[in-house]
């Protein structure tokens, strides 16, 4: 790994001033370290957000959950609000990796990261999520743009993503079995007005598939899927499964989703 | 270059390293405490397992800056008073390891999955040993030695 200037800062005045074009925020390092061992990325500095208090803990209200940046997906699984309000967020949060992973990684890390197989950017999507950065919020059907791409600035700083609570929802996914990334994941929720079937795993970048979405505010069951066709164009395609294979496990774990809500 | 203060397996250290030292490398390279293993070196196999403030985590993919403050404990704290620790006792009798590679992350792993639930499952150790990889045992003596250690604790 190359050397950098690390820096532990205490707000996110200091954190935002210290960024520039050379330097990434360090939450759980679970991406960043890594990367820059294999030398995918290097940066002059690194900026240490997790001793930032603002950026951390979780709160409910009757309409949304808000989860502050920093926060581990530990902290996520276990939390007796976050389970109250929306258990299939803590499960998703629980089935992250491995033990060690959910004690270092955040979600806030993950989101910024944006990983096409990531978990929790589905999350966002259909939980219709409000980015909070330090400057603005985004609508996280505006916040994911493409493979590892996000609306964020350089040297914008997520503070804290706030979920609505959905009437019910279920995450499902088929776990890669070495990382427990998603070879295919579906979030389904259901709102007072509207579904969202939050795919990731599937395409470069995690989408809301409508065609499901809308069968199911028809009629919120799984039968109601049976007719639903899924094309494999624009899927992605690699040694672990094909782009047929996953077409297919969208529309399969989409019902597993609908029939445990 | 940071100085790092830490207290490590009760004793305090303090060092200074450049910036984008690892609490792997500090533990082996620095502090000569060799029985942390690194095997991936990019947080996939769980051989560097150490605890920092009570929970397990990856020592290749935390700095040693980021950790400053902290109270560290690795395989080498676990021997009290010339005894092995109970998991490790039950390491050896249950041939839970073979060339031991991944054993002492397996060990600070399990110890971890033991402080949260006394008498876990085997699908509940399985579970949360899936981020520590062995390439030798096949596992079964492995869950043998976490459920007698259980027995123990
Ligand atoms: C072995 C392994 C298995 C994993 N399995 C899974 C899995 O099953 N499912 C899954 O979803 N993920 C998985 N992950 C990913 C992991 O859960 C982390 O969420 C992810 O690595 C990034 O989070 P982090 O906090 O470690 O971020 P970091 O590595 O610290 O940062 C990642 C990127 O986000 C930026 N960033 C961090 N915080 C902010 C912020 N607040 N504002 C703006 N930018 C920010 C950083 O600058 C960096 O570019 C796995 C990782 C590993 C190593
Ligand atoms: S050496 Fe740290 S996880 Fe493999
Ligand atoms: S005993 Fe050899 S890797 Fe586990």
């Amino acid at each position: 790994m190359k050397t950098f200037n690390y820096h532990s800062t205490k707000d996110v005045k200091e954190a935002t001033k210290l960024a520039s074009s050379s330097s990434a925020f360090l939450a759980g390092g679970m991406t960043t370290l890594p990367s820059m061992k294999l030398g995918l990325a290097s940066y002059k500095d690194i900026i240490d957000i997790k001793r930032i208090k603002k950026l951390s803990g979780i709160k409910a209200s009757g309409k949304s959950v808000t989860i502050g940046s920093t926060t581990k997906h530990v902290e996520v699984a276990n939390s007796k609000e976050v389970k109250k309000a929306i258990p299939s967020l803590a499960a998703l949060a629980e089935g992250i990796g491995d033990p060690q992973v959910r004690n270092r990684g955040t979600i806030g890390g993950s989101i910024a990261n944006n990983d096409p197989s990531a978990d929790y950017p589905s999350a966002c999507i259909a939980l219709n999520a409000t980015i909070h950065t330090n400057n603005r919020k985004i609508s996280a059907d505006k916040f994911f743009t493409g493979m590892f791409e996000t609306s964020l600035k350089k040297g914008e700083l997520i503070e804290a993503i706030e979920f609505q609570i959905p009437e019910k929802s279920c995450y499902q996914k088929y776990p890669n079995p070495a990382s427990r990334y998603a070879i295919v994941g579906v979030y389904v929720a259901k709102h007072k007005s509207d579904v969202n079937v939050a795919v990731t795993g599937a395409k470069s970048c995690v989408y809301n598939e409508k065609s499901i979405a809308s069968a199911l505010l028809k009629n919120f069951s799984s039968s109601s899927l049976d007719n639903v066709k899924i094309s494999s164009s624009g899927m992605n395609s690699d040694i672990h499964a094909s782009a047929d294979y996953r077409a297919n496990m969208v529309k399969i774990f989409a019902k597993k989703a609908v029939d445990a809500c | 270059m940071k100085k790092v203060s830490l207290e490590v397996n009760g004793k305090k250290v303090s060092k200074e390293v450049p910036d984008h030292t690892v609490l792997s490398v500090f533990l082996r390279e620095v502090l000569n405490l060799t029985g942390t293993h690194v095997g991936c070196d990019t947080s996939q196999c769980g051989a560097c397992v150490v605890h920092v403030d009570g929970k397990s985590i990856k020592s290749c993919t935390a700095l040693a800056a980021d950790i400053e403050g902290s109270k560290v404990t690795t395989i080498e704290g676990l021997v009290s008073n010339g005894k092995m620790h109970p998991m490790q006792e039950a390491f050896k009798k249950q041939h839970g390891l073979q060339c031991g590679f991944c054993t002492p992350g397996m060990v600070m792993s399990a110890i971890d999955l033991l402080n949260h639930k006394k008498n876990p499952s085997d699908k509940e150790i399985r579970d949360w040993l899936e981020g520590n990889i062995c390439r030798c045992t096949g596992y079964q003596n492995i869950v043998a030695a976490v459920k007698e250690a259980a027995s123990k604790m």
